[in-house]
């Protein structure tokens, strides 16, 4: 018999809740190795900028002179091969999503320790400035 | 002989979210002849090869496509791997096969959701979705990431999933399995989907074999060419036998489809019986001298990477031959005698992904 | 670990003849794939038969005409046109010759030349 089916599963989407999210209103499915975004401890960072060199999509840009450490997140593909790669581990994995944006930008510059150890820095994080 | 007409169709077609461009040259309402365009995605991924390592190209490897993104970086890993000569533990080649065929289903699901959607059937197009919803969030929790899972690299993977979670995994497809059972069923056995489907889009055996037809489109038409009978990865040591139909229509493409998701959760099952203990990952020195084919088996075919190195970190060329690119000759075969109505229909079958076959 | 690949050089004109020959053993085309060497051009043109592989190779110069497959195996005007628009090889005789079209690039055969793109003031 054809007709009746799908029946069984008719019932049960009837008498259960929706199987869709209301994303963005609520917050979206995570798990613990979710990549969601790249987030910088600036106080570790010791600019020696292998996250640079191994990102394949050039999004991380470190000055070692200035002391900054920058990352264009739409440029961002979240592999997280900059996290593997942190000698010091100052890079983590954000396990939420980065909301979507409405305008240009997503640049975001830290000014960071830098390779000497001797004083904590000078403004540990500079928040998210937007390039110049 | 009536007048010809040519009907542009694509690159935008409410089927179709896909840029292909078919120049339809009818006679009434047939079909007799389709020239294919495409092109309009091409991004030249392949050039890349030239300017970042190649430990780091997996990634690129992996974004060539959106839907069969695991097996396309395992095929390239394995490639390095084989020029290198590299034996990788035994348990990351099983957790290779697991998440190759999770990507199958996946892709598979996507597929029949996006293919009954087109004729209309809506609530098969839901329930495929939310069906494919588990297998999406399987593939989160173990690897990070919902359709770049990220996981490959050269000499292993980067994550191994606990015995725990493995069962978990298990019990998971145990249920999916019923559901998916219900859901095939009413999609193959509805009678208006036969009338639609059946006697279609013939495709003839010997004109797959040698148009060079791969995956679903090839074995509906009865040709045996699954990559996974060559054994790569965990391949070699799991019971299974590659789903043919001999019809060649659209219907027998479509079945072929339905019953392989079955056999990709057989396979995940015998996988997670036998994984071994071990390692999933080995240090990799150097850089890979030489050059190989790279095959692999994604949801739509053979895949082929051709990798050529020459001792330094960038590879020399990395030349990715995808399914579709290789199923776009039979599809042209295929629409010749079909109804202007149908083409869409047909076109799904081949389960066209152009932003694959162009890189 | 899987069979050694072997891959047969041969001449360019032959390539008409072996793909016949390749037919003719009921091997199917499975790829044609090229690759620039210095100045110089791979051909490879890969048949299988029963999972087995037999692969040929030509190596030409930019200017050399190679002979198109595409009467033996209808399926191989892809990868001609493909060689035609990525390298700028001249492929003669294509069943279905697109003429350059097959992909429009912003530069003309975009891997038969190797650009250096000039860094520029808040490039990332």
């Amino acid at each position: 018999m054809t007709i009746f089916q799908a029946t069984k599963t008719v019932l049960k989407s009837l008498f259960s809740r929706p199987a869709t999210l209301m994303y963005p209103a609520k917050p979206a499915k995570k798990t613990a190795l979710t990549r969601g975004h790249v987030k910088i401890d600036p106080d570790k960072c010791i600019t020696c900028k292998m996250c640079q060199r191994k990102c394949p999509s050039q999004a991380i840009e470190v000055d070692n002179k200035e002391r900054t450490w920058q990352i264009d997140q739409m440029r961002c593909v979240v592999c997280a091969i900059c996290v593997d790669t942190c000698p010091t581990k100052c890079l983590t994995m954000d396990t939420q999503y980065r909301p979507a944006m409405t305008a240009r930008g997503g640049v975001e510059k830290f000014t960071v320790a830098g390779p000497k150890k001797k004083e904590p820095a000078a403004a540990p994080a500079d928040g998210a400035k937007p390039k110049e | 002989m009536s007048k010809q007409i040519t009907i542009p169709f694509g690159p935008q077609h409410p089927v179709l979210p896909d840029p292909i461009h078919l120049d339809l040259v009818l006679e009434d309402e047939t079909v007799v002849d389709a020239i294919p365009t495409i092109g309009y995605v091409h991004r030249g991924l392949e050039k890349l090869v030239e300017k970042r390592e190649y430990t780091e190209y997996v990634f690129i490897a992996e974004r060539i496509c959106g839907i069969c993104s695991f097996i396309h970086s395992q095929a390239y890993v394995q490639g390095v791997e084989q020029i290198m000569g590299l034996e990788i533990p035994e348990r990351a080649q099983y957790l290779r096969t697991i998440w190759g065929e999770y990507s199958r289903l996946h892709s598979h699901l996507l597929w029949l959701g996006l293919f009954a959607d087109s004729m209309g059937f809506e609530s098969v197009f839901m329930n495929s979705w939310r069906l494919r919803e588990h297998i999406l969030d399987d593939l989160e929790a173990t690897t990070g990431g919902r359709v770049i899972q990220g996981v490959c690299k050269v000499g292993g993977v980067k994550k191994d999933i606990a015995p725990e979670k493995l069962d978990e995994m298990l019990k998971g497809l145990k249920t999916l399995e019923h559901e998916l059972a219900e859901l095939t069923d009413v999609f193959l056995f509805d009678s208006s989907m036969k009338h639609r489907l059946k006697g279609v889009g013939k495709l003839a055996k010997e004109d797959a074999y040698y148009l060079g037809a791969v995956g679903p489109t090839a074995r509906g038409s009865g040709i045996d060419i699954d990559m996974r009978s060559t054994g790569y990865a965990a391949f070699g040591k799991i019971n299974f036998k590659p789903v043919v139909e001999h019809d060649g229509d659209c219907y027998a493409r479509c079945a072929v489809r339905a019953k392989e998701m079955f056999t990709s959760i057989d396979i995940i099952e015998q996988c997670i019986k036998k994984i071994p203990d071990g390692p999933v990952d080995m240090k990799v020195t150097g850089a890979p001298d030489g050059e190989y084919f790279s095959r692999a088996e994604q949801p739509r075919g053979e895949v082929i990477h051709y990798i050529k190195g020459n001792g330094k970190k960038n590879l020399v060329r990395h030349r990715v031959r995808t399914p579709t690119f290789t199923n776009i000759p039979p599809l042209v075969t295929l629409l010749k005698g079909v109804e202007l109505a149908d083409v869409p229909v047909v076109v799904l079958t081949i389960d066209p992904c152009i932003g694959c076959a162009e890189r | 670990m899987m069979e050694p690949q072997v891959i047969a050089p041969i001449s360019v004109g032959e390539v008409v003849q072996k793909a016949q020959q390749a037919k003719k053993d009921g091997c199917r085309l499975v790829l044609i794939s090229c690759t620039k060497i210095g100045d110089d051009f791979e051909i490879i043109y890969t048949y299988e038969k029963d999972l087995k592989m037999t692969n040929f190779r030509i190596t030409v110069k930019q200017d050399t005409e190679i002979p198109s497959i595409s009467s033996v195996y209808f399926g191989s005007f892809v990868y001609e046109n493909e060689i035609h628009d990525l390298y700028g090889l001249p492929v003669k005789g294509i069943n279905i010759d697109f003429k350059g079209t097959f992909y429009k690039t912003a530069v003309k055969h975009p891997f038969s030349v190797t650009i250096t793109k000039e860094k520029k003031e808040g490039d990332a």
